[in-house]
C-alpha cells in the first residue's frame, strides 16, 4: 500500500467517525481513499471548501465528541493553523496528518521537512504544542493512526502526523489487525443537554486575564505531563559510535543506509531517530552525547531539528549538519561524504 | 402617570400587597427555562438580548433543548453560550458554518444552528457560509446584520450603508472604494440548497413577532429535514450608531429596511409567508 493509503485504512480501522479534506499534492490519496471507504461503514467523509473550512469542521466534529481527523500537506496545514490554535486552546482532541512538501510558498510536491519549527514550535497564534509523530515507514503511517487518536483523546489534544512526500507516496507491505483502540469518555462533548446535566460548551475564549492565565497554566500542566510520558525514540547502533546521525521520517530511512555503509567502511556510526518530535527526546540524547564525539543532524531542510539537537546536547559534543531542500533528496553517499569530510581531521583522534 | 409623579413616590412608604399577586393576576410573560438566569453584556438597545431570547423561546416552546446545539461566532455575540441554556460551540471567526456542517452530519437528528454577525458572516465567513448554503446543510443560521463590527466598536462591514461614517469609514462609506451594501440573504436565496430565507427585525413589536415565528418555522424544516433556513435580522445597534435606541429602531425602520428590504426571500412552495 502507498504511505497515504494505509494511513486512511487504518483512520477507519481506529474508529475515526469523520474525515474533512482538501485536495493537494502530495496527500490527496487519503481524501479520496475516504471518500470511496468511509462511506460503507457509515462515515462521515467530506470535501470541504478550503483547508480552512476542513479544519473548522474538525472542530465541530470533535466538540461533539466524535473521532475526527483531517490531512493536508504544507501550504494547505498553514491554512490550518488558526484552526488548530482554537482546538489546542478549547482542548480538542483530533488526529492531523501533514505530508510535508518543500517550501516555501507552493514550493514543489517533492518531500521536505522545512515544516518542523511549524509542528513542534506551535505554529498558530499562542502558547500551545501539538503531539507530534513522525512515521519513516508505511507501516508507521498506519500505527501512528492508532497511537495518535489515542494520544489525542488521552490528552484532549490535537495529535499530528508529520509525514512527507515520500513517505506518502512510496509503497510498502503494511499489517493491520494487531492494533489496540482505547476509546475515551467524553462527557464534556456538545451532544445536546440533557436535564441531568449543565450545558457544556466548547471555546477558546477567557476573556478574564486571570481566568485566562490559569487556563494557560493548566494546558502547560498538560505539556508537561506529554513530555514526561510520550517520548518516543528509536536508536540504532549507537552503544559504541563514535558518530551519530539524528534524522526522523525520510532523513532516518537515508541515514539508516549511510549508516551502514559507514560501518562497512569501518567508522563506528549509530543512529537516533526522534519518533516523537514534540516531546522531543532531549534527555536520550544528552545521554547519548556522553560517549559520542560528534553527532550530525541530517534534514531535509536547511537545518530546523538541529536547534533541538544543540539543546540537548547543550554543548557536550559537537553537533553538526547536513540537509538538503527543494524537494531534493540525499542519496546515503552524499551523508557519507559529508560525514567523513567532517571527522576529518577535525574529529579525527 | 407623569416622570415627576413617579420619581415623587418614595418605594418604602408604600403600602404592603393585600394579596398574594400569584392569586390575583395570570402569568401572561416569563423568561424562557432555556435561558440562564444572569445579567447580559449587552448595551442597553441591542438586539441580540432579544433574538437570544427569541430563539430560546422557540426552543423551549419545540421542547428540544436536549437536541439542540447552538455555534456562537466572535463578534459581540462571542458569549451567547453564557446566556443560552443548550450545549454549544464557539467558533473562530467566520467558520460557524464549517463548524455547524460537522456537528449536523455527524449528529443528523439534532437541531443545530449558528448565530453570526455581519463581520463573521457576511465578510470573512462568507465561504463557508454560501458553501454550507449549497450543499443544503439542514441548519438554521441566524445572521445578525447590524451593518458594523459591533465588539471592535464599530468599523465598516460589507453590509454597512452607502454614506454611513463607521470608524473606518470616517466619511461615510463610498461605494467607489468599496462597492454597495451587501444583500447577503438575496445571495443565499439564489442557492439550490436554501429552503427558506427571510429577512426581519425587532425594531417593533410586530416586527419582534414576525422574527419569532420566522425562527419557529425554520426550526420545524429542520424537524423535517428541509434544508438551510437562513434569517437575516436587521439588528439595532445604539453604541456604534451613536443613537438612542429608540433612534435605532427609527433608524431600521426608515433608512436600513430601505437598502434590505424586510420580508421574505425564498418561502417553500404552499407554505405561508411570514411577512
Amino acid at each position: 500500500m502507498k504511505g497515504n493509503e494505509a494511513l486512511a485504512e487504518a483512520a477507519i480501522q481506529a474508529g475515526c467517525d469523520a474525515y474533512f479534506g482538501y485536495p493537494i499534492t502530495p496527500q490527496s490519496e487519503v481524501l479520496e481513499y475516504l471518500a470511496r471507504e468511509m462511506p460503507k461503514y457509515n462515515r462521515i467523509v467530506m470535501q470541504a471548501e478550503s483547508e480552512v473550512a476542513s479544519i473548522n469542521m474538525v472542530y465541530g466534529a470533535a466538540g461533539a465528541g466524535f473521532r475526527a481527523m483531517t490531512s493536508s500537506s504544507s501550504p494547505g496545514f498553514s491554512l490550518m493553523q488558526e484552526g488548530i490554535s482554537y482546538m489546542a486552546g478549547a482542548e480538542l482532541p483530533c488526529l492531523l496528518v501533514n505530508v510535508n512538501r518543500a517550501g516555501p510558498g507552493l514550493g514543489t510536491i517533492q518531500p521536505g521537512q522545512g515544516d518542523y519549527f511549524q509542528s513542534t514550535k506551535g505554529g498558530g497564534h499562542g502558547d500551545y504544542r501539538l503531539i507530534v509523530l513522525a512515521p519513516s515507514s508505511v507501516q508507521e503511517m498506519a500505527d501512528f493512526v492508532f497511537l495518535g487518536f489515542d494520544l489525542a483523546d488521552k490528552y484532549r489534544n490535537p495529535v499530528l502526523i508529520l509525514s512527507d512526500g515520500a513517505i506518502g507516496q512510496m509503497m510498502e507491505k503494511v499489517t493491520f489487525g494487531h492494533h489496540v483502540i482505547n476509546k475515551t469518555e467524553k462527557p464534556w462533548a456538545t451532544v445536546g443537554k440533557p436535564t441531568t446535566r449543565k450545558r457544556n460548551y466548547i471555546t477558546s475564549l477567557h476573556i478574564q486575564p486571570e481566568e485566562m492565565e490559569q487556563h494557560n497554566n493548566k494546558l502547560q500542566k498538560k505539556f508537561d505531563a506529554i513530555r514526561s510520558n510520550e517520548v518516543r525514540f528509536e536508536e540504532t547502533n549507537t552503544a559504541d559510535a563514535d558518530y551519530v546521525l539524528v534524522a526522523y521520517g525520510l532523513s532516518a530511512r537515508i541515514c539508516h543506509k549511510a549508516m551502514d555503509l559507514c560501518r562497512q567502511k569501518g567508522l563506528k556510526v549509530g543512529l537516533f531517530r526522534p519518533v516523537t518530535l514534540f516531546p522531543f527526546p532531549y534527555d536520550a540524547l544528552n545521554k547519548l552525547a556522553d560517549n559520542t564525539k560528534m553527532m550530525m543532524s541530517v534534514e531535509l531542510s536547511s537545518g530546523q531539528m538541529i536547534e533541538d539537537v544543540k539543546l540537548a546536547v547543550n554543548g557536550k559534543v559537537p553537533v553538526e549538519f547536513y540537509g538538503r531542500m527543494g524537494g531534493m533528496i540525499p542519496t546515503p553517499e552524499e551523508i557519507v561524504q559529508h560525514l567523513e569530510q567532517l571527522i576529518q581531521p577535525a574529529y579525527a583522534n | 402617570m407623569q416622570t415627576e409623579e413617579l420619581s415623587a413616590i418614595n418605594i418604602n412608604t408604600l403600602p404592603a400587597l393585600a394579596c398574594n399577586p400569584e392569586d390575583e393576576y395570570e402569568l401572561v410573560y416569563h423568561r424562557p427555562a432555556t435561558m440562564v438566569d444572569t445579567t447580559m453584556h449587552y448595551c442597553p438597545g441591542c438586539a441580540h438580548s432579544l433574538v437570544h431570547k427569541l430563539i430560546m423561546e422557540v426552543v423551549e416552546e419545540m421542547e428540544i433543548q436536549e437536541k439542540t446545539v447552538g455555534v456562537a461566532p466572535v463578534g459581540c455575540s462571542v458569549f451567547a453560550y453564557d446566556y443560552m441554556d443548550i450545549d454549544m460551540q464557539e467558533a473562530a471567526h467566520g467558520r460557524a458554518c464549517a463548524v455547524a456542517t460537522a456537528i449536523k452530519r455527524l449528529m443528523p437528528d439534532n437541531y443545530v444552528f449558528t448565530y453570526q454577525g455581519d463581520g463573521d458572516l457576511a465578510a470573512i465567513g462568507i465561504a463557508e457560509t454560501i458553501h454550507a448554503v449549497n450543499r443544503g446543510e439542514n441548519i438554521l443560521i441566524v445572521f445578525m446584520n447590524n451593518a458594523v463590527y459591533g465588539m471592535t466598536s464599530g468599523q465598516m462591514a460589507p453590509t454597512t450603508l452607502t454614506g454611513m461614517k463607521t470608524t473606518t469609514s470616517p466619511d461615510g462609506r463610498t461605494t467607489e472604494m468599496y462597492g454597495a451594501p451587501m444583500k447577503i440573504s438575496e445571495l443565499m436565496a439564489q442557492l439550490p440548497g436554501a429552503y427558506f430565507v427571510t429577512r426581519q427585525a425587532v425594531n417593533t413589536a410586530s416586527a419582534v413577532r414576525h422574527t419569532r415565528k420566522a425562527l419557529l418555522h425554520a426550526f420545524q424544516y429542520q424537524q423535517q429535514h428541509k434544508g438551510t433556513c437562513f434569517i437575516e435580522i436587521l439588528a439595532n445597534c445604539p453604541s456604534n450608531w451613536k443613537m438612542t435606541p429608540l433612534e435605532t429602531s427609527e433608524f431600521i425602520a426608515d433608512e436600513m429596511s430601505n437598502v434590505f428590504p424586510i420580508g421574505d426571500i425564498k418561502v417553500p412552495k404552499g407554505d405561508q409567508k411570514i411577512f
